[in-house]
């Protein structure tokens, strides 16, 4: 039982810079634009989070400055190609290559500086018992992040501009004609999915290793960019699909710790299974056919105001 | 007054040419500032990294060989993305290309003969067309979207990669290191210029862009290519089958990737390690770019990066400029590319009346 | 072999061998004849300097040496991030080119390119850490790490209250296993129903997956962890657990970590390298293969925690002058792996080497 729940409490932790990144994907794309940058931005967030939290001590400023870096190098892809319409999938890759090296450059001087962890901001004795450590023992970052799929629900179905939103991304022509700016509209996602992202990348010195060292998100943006393709653009399974990831992910980390059955499996096989499990879903997808769960009609495709 | 961009109805000639070299001279200019801003030497730093390996003949052998996969792997891509199929999983087919002729290396480990390196050959072709397959037949049968699923399956090439390698490939005399054994000298591929590293990757590339220029501007295919690329309804009313050609599209940039993998195992690495995944892939997306989808462009286009990865070492050696400062530079060029980009697609009117600019 | 001592002067001799270079390859620029009165040295590192573990054990070794040396007298310069394959065989070729003298490769991996590149720079001299090849004018060097384990065992051993301990690996490669099995048995023979669990992560590198792993031994039992893959991510996790502690690997990590890191494994290259470049100086470097330890101080431990009592600090610090006067050996008998098998009976020790060869196993009560 208190195996299960540590289990739970670190899976939890793990999966939290993936929904963050995936929200803001999720967002992006409901929008019809599809960016690869995910990595890049993570990295520009963690490094800035990081260093922001080093210096002033307060987590809550690195997390607020993660989101601006990661706006912020969202931009450079937001100017490029919806501006000048330059292609998205070179766009988004050149994004994470310069994410990679702005952070080792800009990390540097940071690289063997410890910080302290983003704690819970709980009283510690709602932590002791088991079963309230599970609801009460997190860091705020992962409450957060669970918030902000509700909040990205209640946006995208409830509110008239995520009703915008979606028109824009399933049909930009006619959100045009309508009057609406479907640029305007994707420079807003783009820059949410960039603060998204930004703040996902400081989860990983906030919350699961505090230091910095370059290439530290370890590839979780492409995992992230899978996830909202595994829950086929919708918010909550978003959620449900994150912790399934990062379940997966420290299964195999607690059932090599525990020895067993489950450690004759290798390691290459758990590793692969949430990209095998989301073109499976792909699959699944598509053979449904079903318009109302598949992707935004307009993904990737550039859009330029004709008069 | 306001901006506003018009397509232009044939892309412009001039643009075409232009938009490249102005990226990488705005990349040498901006990248001086920025280094020097950093205390580094700007000046030089963009010299070592951009002439130094153009100018030292000694670099040249380096050129083509880092070039050579690039080309290769971008010329295979840039078919596809004239048909408007997005495969950017070229990294798994180079790995699955890769392996696929490392398991003839070990299955002839005993035998000598010509014909082990051409067969190690196809199946480096034969392996990355099989992991391109998966994308393509989705996208065609299912209308699967091959971004996604191109690049999902590249992350489990990796692991099927250390999987072989730290388990059932293991060599037995590499003292438990994850390594196959080392390929034998029919295993290997000959060197074409005696006392350099050039091996026959290099005239292999050239082989390949040309090939591709002649099948793109020559044959009926890379007619129906461009036209299910720029003019999908234009195709269907011609009769042509998108389909097939979106199938072929993606099997042919597999198959090449696949093909570079076997080139890069049989050459520079000379048996199957750990580190054989070095992203060629993706810098090979960036080639492709850079060459305007065009299989010269893209000979030039894979020289220039890979002059940037020689001189990125020469001016990690000689000013101790971080290794990270090569990638600033391959984002930037690439920046500065799509931006220029819009001028060869575009007219850039300016228009007085704002209400009617962007929108509304 | 006698060694034959050269009678050439340090500045003659370089300019032979310049001039050897020279002709051997015609396109040579003159860089190299501008410097010829300083040995030129040269690092290939895999990472960064620093990580606060390998690469920055070898700059800190590179830095012991121009001390020593004198910075008029050795030119050296470093290159990182080198990745392994034939990106390094460039680098190498570049550096040989650019006139070094002896050029130093510090990953397993660079192993095939120093090999290629010192055939084609026969008057530049190779030495590849970790490796288990020579040439005329290439020498491998390692430390034994495993000898160092064997310390941190004792203390797990003796101060773990659970009795289960852990150590994270990257993957199962010979250097990690016949860590794994130093430790191990040191631990047992504080506490003889000590149980190692080990936890491959599967990745060279990634930091937030080795603090999972940390995590999910902890969870499970383990009060001491220790780790063999760069970086304090799981001396961390160790702390925000208040477990009983682990261990630096590499370097001191105690900024990290103060309350759990209990001690370190500290690399310590700086003789190795004055040894090396010394030898160059004066024109009498040799082929070889150096593989030392506690006793030569390439391997040190570090500073006991204060909370370690008294009596481990002697116990460890016994295993530790032990192994130094070759009283104790890190694998004396009697050794059982898991499978039952004796791998050495009493009395018998097993000889490091015969770790490369074979294929991993692990002694009883270690769960891997």
């Amino acid at each position: 039982m208190d195996l299960t729940i540590a289990m739970i409490i670190t899976m939890v932790g793990a999966s939290t810079p993936i929904l963050f990144a995936a929200t803001g994907e999720l967002v992006v794309e409901k929008s019809g634009v599809l960016n690869l940058g995910i990595e890049g931005m993570m990295l520009c967030g963690a490094v800035i989070g990081f260093a922001v939290t080093f210096t002033t001590g307060n987590p809550w400023l690195g997390v607020l400055a993660a989101a601006a870096a990661g706006a912020a190098s969202s931009m450079i892809f937001a100017v490029l190609t919806l501006s000048l319409s330059a292609n998205q999938v070179a766009t988004g890759l050149a994004l994470t290559i310069f994410g990679l090296g702005f952070s080792t450059l800009f990390g540097q001087p940071y690289t063997g500086r410890p910080i302290g962890l983003f704690k819970s901001v709980f009283p510690p004795e709602l932590a002791t018992d088991p079963i309230l450590r599970v609801i009460f023992g997190y860091s705020p970052l992962v409450y957060f992040s669970m918030i902000m799929v509700g909040v990205v629900w209640w946006f995208l179905y409830r509110t008239r501009a995520g009703l915008i939103l979606r028109a824009v991304g399933e049909s930009d022509t006619s959100a045009h004609s309508i009057g609406y700016s479907v640029t305007g509209v994707r420079y807003g996602a783009v820059a949410f999915g960039g603060a998204m992202a930004g703040i996902a990348g400081a989860c990983f010195p906030l919350i699961l290793t505090p230091q910095w060292v370059e290439g530290l998100t370890g590839g979780r943006g492409w995992i992230a960019l899978a996830l909202v393709v595994f829950a086929s653009w919708r918010p909550f399974r978003l959620l449900a699909g994150a912790y399934l990831f990062g379940l997966i992910a420290t299964m195999e980390l607690y059932a090599k710790a525990a020895g067993g059955p489950f450690r004759i499996l290798p390691s290459e096989l758990w590793a692969s299974l949430p990209y095998l499990a989301t073109i499976l879903v792909l699959v699944m997808i598509s053979l449904r056919r079903e318009g109302s769960t598949s992707a935004p009609a307009c993904l990737g495709k550039p859009f330029l105001p004709t008069k | 007054m306001a901006l506003l961009l018009e397509k232009r109805p044939n892309p412009s000639r001039a643009m075409v040419y232009l938009t490249p070299v102005v990226a990488v001279v705005l990349t040498m200019v901006v990248g001086a500032v920025i280094f020097s801003f950093m205390g580094f030497n700007g000046i030089v730093a963009v010299n070592e990294i951009f002439f130094t390996p153009l100018l030292n003949p000694l670099k040249w052998q380096d050129l083509a060989v880092k070039s050579a996969p690039l080309i290769i792997i971008a010329v295979g891509l840039s078919i596809g993305y004239r048909a408007n199929v997005w495969n950017i999983g070229a990294e798994g087919q180079y790995i699955v290309g890769g392996l696929s002729a490392t398991a003839v290396a070990l299955a002839t480990a005993d035998m000598t003969g010509w014909w082990i390196l051409p067969l190690m050959g196809l199946a480096g072709m034969a392996g990355g067309m099989a992991w391109a397959f998966v994308p393509a037949i989705l996208r065609v049968r299912l209308n699967v979207n091959e971004i996604l699923t191109s690049l999902m399956l590249a992350y489990v090439a990796v692991e099927l990669l250390n999987y072989l390698v730290f388990g059932p490939w293991k060599s037995p005399t590499s003292f438990g290191q994850p390594q196959t054994i080392a390929f034998s000298a029919d295993q290997s591929l000959p060197y074409i210029i005696p006392g350099t590293i050039v091996q026959l990757g290099a005239p292999i590339a050239l082989l390949v862009a040309l090939i591709a220029w002649l099948l793109m501007s020559r044959s009926i295919f890379g007619f129906e290519v461009r036209t299910v690329g720029s003019a999908p309804q234009a195709a269907r009313h011609a009769g042509f089958s998108t389909g097939r050609t979106i199938l072929f599209a993606l099997l042919i940039g597999g198959g090449l990737a696949g093909l570079a993998g076997m080139l890069e195992v049989a050459g520079p690495f000379g048996r199957m390690v750990p580190q054989f995944p070095t992203g060629y892939g993706f810098t090979a997306i960036i080639v492709a770019f850079l060459g305007r989808l065009h299989p010269i462009g893209i000979v030039f286009a894979g020289l220039v990066l890979a002059i940037t990865f020689v001189g990125g070492e020469v001016a990690q050696t000689t000013i101790q400029l971080p290794n990270a400062a090569v990638g600033i530079f391959q984002a930037m060029m690439l920046f500065f590319l799509l931006a220029g980009d819009v001028l060869t697609r575009y007219r850039i009117r300016f228009t007085r009346t704002s209400s009617s600019a962007g929108g509304t | 072999m006698t060694q034959k001592k050269s009678n050439l002067s340090h500045t003659r001799r370089n300019i032979l061998k310049i001039g050897g270079a020279a002709a051997a390859l015609p396109l040579l620029g003159g860089r190299a004849f501008a410097q010829m009165s300083k040995v030129k040295a040269a690092f290939v590192l895999i990472g960064t300097p620093d990580d606060n573990g390998w690469n920055f054990g070898h700059d800190l070794g590179r830095l012991d040496m121009l001390a020593a040396l004198g910075e008029e007298n050795v030119e050296t310069t470093v290159v990182t991030n080198v990745a392994e394959g034939p990106d390094s065989e460039r680098v190498f070729r570049e550096l040989a080119q650019q006139g070094n003298d002896i050029i130093f490769g510090t990953s397993f991996g660079y192993g095939d390119a120093m090999l290629k590149v010192a055939k084609q720079f026969p008057d530049v001299k190779f030495e590849w850490a970790t490796g288990f090849k020579t040439a005329s004018n290439l020498s491998i060097y390692n430390a034994k790490f495993h000898e160092g384990r064997a310390v941190l065992g004792t203390i797990a051993g003796a101060m773990s209250e659970t009795g289960v301990g852990a150590y994270l690996g990257s993957f199962p490669i010979p250097e990690v296993f016949m860590g794994v099995n130093a430790f191990h048995l040191a631990a047992q023979k504080q506490n003889p129903d000590f149980v190692t669990k080990v936890v491959y992560i599967g990745s060279w590198f990634d930091p937030a997956k080795e603090a999972d792993a940390a995590r999910a031994l902890i969870d499970q039992g383990v009060d001491v962890i220790t780790q063999h893959t760069d970086g304090p991510a799981a001396l961390q996790v160790a702390e925000e657990r208040g477990i009983i502690g682990g261990f630096g690997q590499g370097a001191d990590m105690s900024a990290f970590a103060p309350k759990a890191h209990l001690t370190a494994i500290i690399d310590i290259w700086g003789p190795y390298y004055i040894k090396a470049v010394k030898s160059i100086m004066d024109g009498n470097w040799k082929e070889g293969s150096s593989w030392e330890g506690l006793a030569a101080g390439e391997v040190v431990i570090g500073p006991y925690n204060p909370k370690i009592p008294a009596e481990v600090v002697a116990a460890a610090e016994a295993v530790r002058l032990g192994i130094i006067d070759e009283s104790i050996h890190p694998y004396d008998g009697l050794i059982v792996d898991t499978e039952g098998v004796v791998r050495a009976e009493v009395g018998d020790v097993i000889d490091d080497g015969e770790f490369w060869a074979a294929e991993a196993w692990y002694a009883k009560g270690i769960e891997a």
